[in-house]
């Protein structure tokens, strides 16, 4: 990192694809930066492997009309991401540089905008006096970013402790303006500004410690929260094949999670959801704030069609990002969107690179590759002894919907909660497309959260959780019989059995993403409407035909979503509340004649 | 990329393969052109001085001593309003008798569209066609194949779809297309007097099929040409991109690359999505939208190429023959339109979302007492209300051969279940049976 040491230099020998080779002159390091010189524009690289005097690096961008014989440079750091006060609201490329700031309406190879605006003046107020112990990720001051307090940190990358020397006073500062200094054991002075910058494949250590987490994050969508509960600091993912409503269900997280800051990373995917987030974001609220979402969020856009290096660099460049907001005591949601894609980029490379295969010509450390980028998510007490939290949700788009195959396997080893998107589920249109038996969160086995989830929710609360899936269950049990035995072959018990889990499916499960009042239910109103459910499955009901069971359902379900889609306690609710006791009433009183 | 002053001629041929030739070159950049004994190929592979050309033409009688001349450029394609009613081959030269294109030249397969200059797809793309516009509605700036079985007539409907769809121009990329369709697509658009909208790549199943590797990225670079220059609204027909990833994989293997699902070669998706991303919305209004088919085999969907190919499009159309009816229906169930969501109940009537998705889910239930029927057991009531509808439903709007406005379709689905079922059953918001439930429209 130090400035004015010259670094090695090389020349263009082979390329197959976006994968070049290098005859090097002096030293080289692995996954080191380099630069092809291609006419007048520098082309961004990554060296992956070396073997003698030739480097094998993969270049972020086309390499049509490059020749044998063009001069390499290298950077002498390895991949990096820009930090510092800016970063929220803007869109990225998967190598951090500014999509709103680039010419043109087609991308143009070589065209490095810089990540944060080095223009602009930040009202910078100090938190920290000269003479104290600072070490990374001590706060030195803050300046509002969207209404968030952006802490201005010592660089991750310093190790040890220092002494703050001075700090500046509150003012207006560019971002590349010193706002400290520091004096390390030796005497010899740093000076840090608001911008850092950290390899994106090393993950920030700049906290005291990582304890289990035990607080739900709350998104809104009644199949996760009530049933399946993420976490704060938790991790998840949803495979799902094509059409069973993976992005439609991120976004909808992206747009309702409690949380601080959101990073996307759309990786490998198709531009015009991106475009939905540019469009959609800076209009809509974030239900917290009541300020618009684009302020909360940073888009990290590597869609299918851009260079497929920086398809993998842009899961990494999200996930130092989202560290970076952690370490000011935020709560951090990640989404990276298809964590397959990103797998398929490595496939790519390390097929070219003919290293020997695994399972689907996948490599062979892919495992270790998921499961060491899942482990950076986490809470974390940091040195000052706040906390914060980054909650990472991947999808994972499974080869022809088999959730046997590699990517979905490895990920499950590593993710607590599993999200299955079912085809059936989604054919039937019975979104979101959840399956509730298949699907699991390993929170709700940790005491900790357990006890919030009663202390904040209801005292019964995981008790309650039980039941509704334990009916579910049995709903499924009874539909099996019911196809195999026929209607009139089964008790009316079964069927009703099947009937009331069929209305904890309707009613609880699947939610409107398109509906404005459905698309978005807060937990006080998942707690009122679970106790609802449980309150009509029961409800003892007497039947003397099974063929009566179904159009009375039926109705039982209408009125039911007649409350989903009315604004909670709302006079039309209440309306189709008391339509909803009617029906029940119905029944009871035949049980009475 | 600088033109040389003059050519040097290579004559040292190492390798041959079925598809590829190694020759030894200098100051040669990658995807170049190279002429090899008359044949177009181009650069796939640089090892020092080895160069591996891919010859598209296959390499059948090339000798070791073959003349290969290297041109300085990537693969280009003249654009010009002259394009217009014209037709192609893979390479962007007339098979019309009529007179070379002169025009600006411009490289195929250029660089994606910055995501942040996309607008987002708004336009709604009547098609007449109710299982399309009612269920899985088309917008402009969509990509979305059929997938369909060879047996089923997915090209007539795409020229169906191409016809009414009110394109300012058409581009068709036939990729292992018959003489026979190839020679169907024409006439329909001649006697639709469409021809001086359409602009048309053919590769037949009589050219080689390595040269269809380049058909996707001559038909795109017209079409950017149309939507970026004219802003046009671009309809791009790609017929049968099955066809192109089996050349692909065919290129792959020569190359010795490991393949992986299917015999397919590990880059199988971005090489789809290079493709189907060039369809845009862009700010000037201009549009590129997609429409393309993928034969399965079998109807299996689980096949790398529809697999990765559902990863990529947005949505996918599938036929199927009715038995009930006896005729071909976009089925409502395995078709899926994913930003419909952006026009229906804006675009259309706010009756829309509520009435498409109530149709489908009565349609389901139709399906289950099929089965109930086929296992023997006895149909309630409502398994016959739901089997009446679904007859009716099918013939009267899923079937391809229907033509009616948008506005009809809804209505006519609103007779159906009135038709068939209580209001209850339906299961609609209120709001909107109050309004649209027949006998309260005539009360």
């Amino acid at each position: 990192m130090t400035k004015g040491k010259t670094y090695s230099t090389g020349r263009v020998r082979g390329i197959v694809s976006n994968l070049v080779t290098v005859a090097i002159e002096g030293p080289v390091g692995q996954n080191e930066i380099c630069f092809i010189q291609h006419g007048d524009t520098p082309l961004m690289a990554e060296v992956i492997r070396v073997e003698g005097r030739r480097a094998f690096v993969q270049v972020f961008e086309s390499t049509r009309g490059l020749q044998p014989g063009m001069e390499v440079t290298f950077a002498g750091h390895l991949l990096e991401a820009t930090l510092g006060p800016g970063i929220l609201s803007r869109n990225y490329d998967g190598l951090m540089h500014d999509l709103n700031t680039m010419t043109g309406v087609f991308l143009k190879p070589g065209e490095y905008t810089s990540a944060l605006d080095l223009e602009r003046q930040w009202a910078f107020e100090p938190l920290a006096e000269a003479g104290q112990t600072v070490q990374a990720g001590s706060w030195l001051g803050e300046v509002d970013e969207n209404g968030i307090a952006h802490k201005i940190m010592v660089p991750f990358q310093l190790e040890g402790t220092y002494e703050l020397k001075s700090v500046a006073a509150s003012g207006e500062y560019r971002v590349e303006d010193t706002i400290a200094t520091l004096t390390d054991e030796q005497g010899s002075e740093v000076s840090v500004s608001m911008r850092q910058k950290f390899p994106v494949k090393k993950a920030v250590r700049a906290y005291r410690d990582k304890p289990r987490p035990y607080r739900l994050l709350e998104t809104g969508v009644r199949t996760i929260d009530t049933l399946n509960p993420i976490v704060e600091g938790g991790t998840g993912f949803i495979p799902g094949p094509f059409g069973s409503g993976k992005t439609v269900l991120q976004q909808a997280i992206s747009r309702q999670a409690e949380a601080d800051v959101v990073i996307i990373a759309a990786c490998g995917e198709r531009a015009n959801e991106v475009v939905d987030l540019f469009a959609e974001f800076p209009e809509l609220d974030d239900p917290w704030t009541g300020r618009k979402l684009m302020e909360r969020t940073t888009i990290i856009a590597n869609t299918s069609n851009m260079p497929v290096a920086a398809r993998e660099a842009s899961v990494y460049t999200a996930m130092t990002i989202a560290e970076y907001y952690r370490s000011m005591g935020l709560k951090v949601l990640l989404l990276a969107d298809s964590t397959s894609r990103w797998a398929q980029a490595l496939r790519e490379m390390s097929n070219r690179l003919e290293e020997l295969p695994g399972p689907d010509a996948f490599p062979m450390d892919l495992s270790a590759i998921i499961s060491n980028f899942y482990s950076r998510a986490g809470t974390v007490n940091l040195h000052n002894g706040q906390t914060g939290s980054i909650t990472f949700i991947g999808t994972v788009s499974p080869a022809g919907g088999n959730l046997k195959e590699p990517v979905t396997e490895s990920t499950k080893k590593v993710a607590r909660c599993f999200y299955a998107l079912s085809q059936q589920r989604a054919d039937s249109k019975r979104y979101p497309a959840i399956d509730p038996i298949e699907s699991y969160s390993k929170y709700l086995e940790y005491p900790e959260l357990q006890r919030t989830l009663n202390q904040e929710i209801d005292p019964d609360w995981t008790d309650k959780v039980n039941q509704l899936r334990n009916r579910l269950i049995q709903g499924k049990e009874a539909a099996e019989q019911i196809n195999i035995l026929g209607d009139d072959g089964v008790s009316i018990d079964t069927h009703l059995t099947f009937w009331r889990s069929e209305v904890i499916d309707e009613i609880i499960l699947q939610q409107n993403a398109f509906d404005d009042v459905d698309a978005r239910t807060p937990m006080a109103r998942q707690k009122y409407m679970a106790d609802k459910i449980l309150e009509v499955v029961k409800t003892p009901l007497d039947f003397e035909r099974y063929e009566e069971v179904n159009p009375y359902f039926k109705r039982v379900i209408n009125a039911l979503k007649q409350m989903n889609y009315s604004e909670f306690e709302s006079e039309k609710f209440n309306r189709h509340l008391g339509e909803l006791k009617d029906i029940l009433g119905e029944r009871e009183r035949e049980l009475e004649a | 990329m600088t033109k040389k002053a003059f050519q040097r001629i290579y004559t040292q041929v190492d390798q041959i393969t079925k598809a590829t030739c190694t020759v030894r070159a200098e100051g040669v950049g990658y995807e170049e052109l190279a002429v090899v004994n008359g044949r177009l190929a181009q650069v796939v592979k640089i090892q020092e001085q080895e160069i591996t050309l891919q010859v598209f033409g296959g390499t059948e009688g090339v000798p070791t001593n073959a003349e290969v001349v290297f041109l300085g450029r990537p693969p280009a394609l003249k654009v010009g309003d002259t394009l217009a009613g014209r037709f192609f081959n893979a390479y962007g030269d007339p098979i019309d008798q009529g007179p070379p294109i002169d025009g600006e030249e411009r490289e195929i397969g250029g660089p994606a569209v910055n995501p942040v200059r996309r607008k987002q797809p708004s336009e709604l793309i009547a098609t007449g066609i109710a299982g399309i516009d009612l269920n899985n509605t088309l917008v402009t700036g969509q990509k979305i194949p059929f997938f369909a079985d060879p047996d089923q007539p997915y090209n007539q409907v795409m020229a169906t779809v191409a016809l009414r769809a009110k394109a300012d121009r058409i581009v068709l990329g036939g990729m292992g297309l018959t003489n026979d369709d190839y020679l169907y697509f024409r006439q329909v658009f001649e006697q639709a007097g469409a021809l001086h909208r359409i602009v048309s790549f053919i590769n037949t199943t009589e050219d080689p099929p390595v040269e269809r590797l380049l058909v996707p990225d001559m038909a795109l670079t017209a079409a950017e040409y149309f939507a970026v220059d004219k802003n046009e609204n671009v309809l791009v027909l790609l017929t049968d991109m099955t066809l192109y990833a089996d050349a692909l994989s065919i290129v792959s293997n020569r190359m010795d690359q490991i393949p992986s699902k299917d015999s397919m070669p590990g880059s199988l998706y971005s090489d789809l999505a290079r493709i189907y991303e060039k369809a845009v919305q862009f700010a000037e209004g201009g549009t590129i939208t997609i429409i393309a088919v993928t034969t399965l085999s079998g109807g299996d969907i689980t096949h790398a190429i529809p697999d990765n190919t559902g990863y990529i499009t947005e949505g996918q159309l599938f036929l199927r023959r009715d038995t009930d009816i006896g005729k071909v229906i976009v089925d409502p169930f395995r078709s899926l339109s994913r930003l419909k969501q952006l026009v229906i109940g804006k675009k259309t009537r706010e009756d829309h979302p509520q009435v498409m998705n109530a149709a489908v889910r009565l349609y389901a239930d139709a399906a289950n007492a099929r089965t109930k029927l086929e296992n023997g057991f006895e149909l309630t009531d409502y398994d016959e209300r739901a089997l009446a509808f679904a007859k009716a439903y099918a013939d009267q709007l899923l079937a391809i051969d229907v033509n009616m406005d948008t506005q009809d379709m809804l209505d006519t689905t609103w007779k159906l279940f009135a038709n068939h079922f209580s209001l209850e059953e339906v299961g609609i918001k209120k709001e909107l049976t109050d309004r649209f439930w027949p006998e309260n429209v005539q009360a």
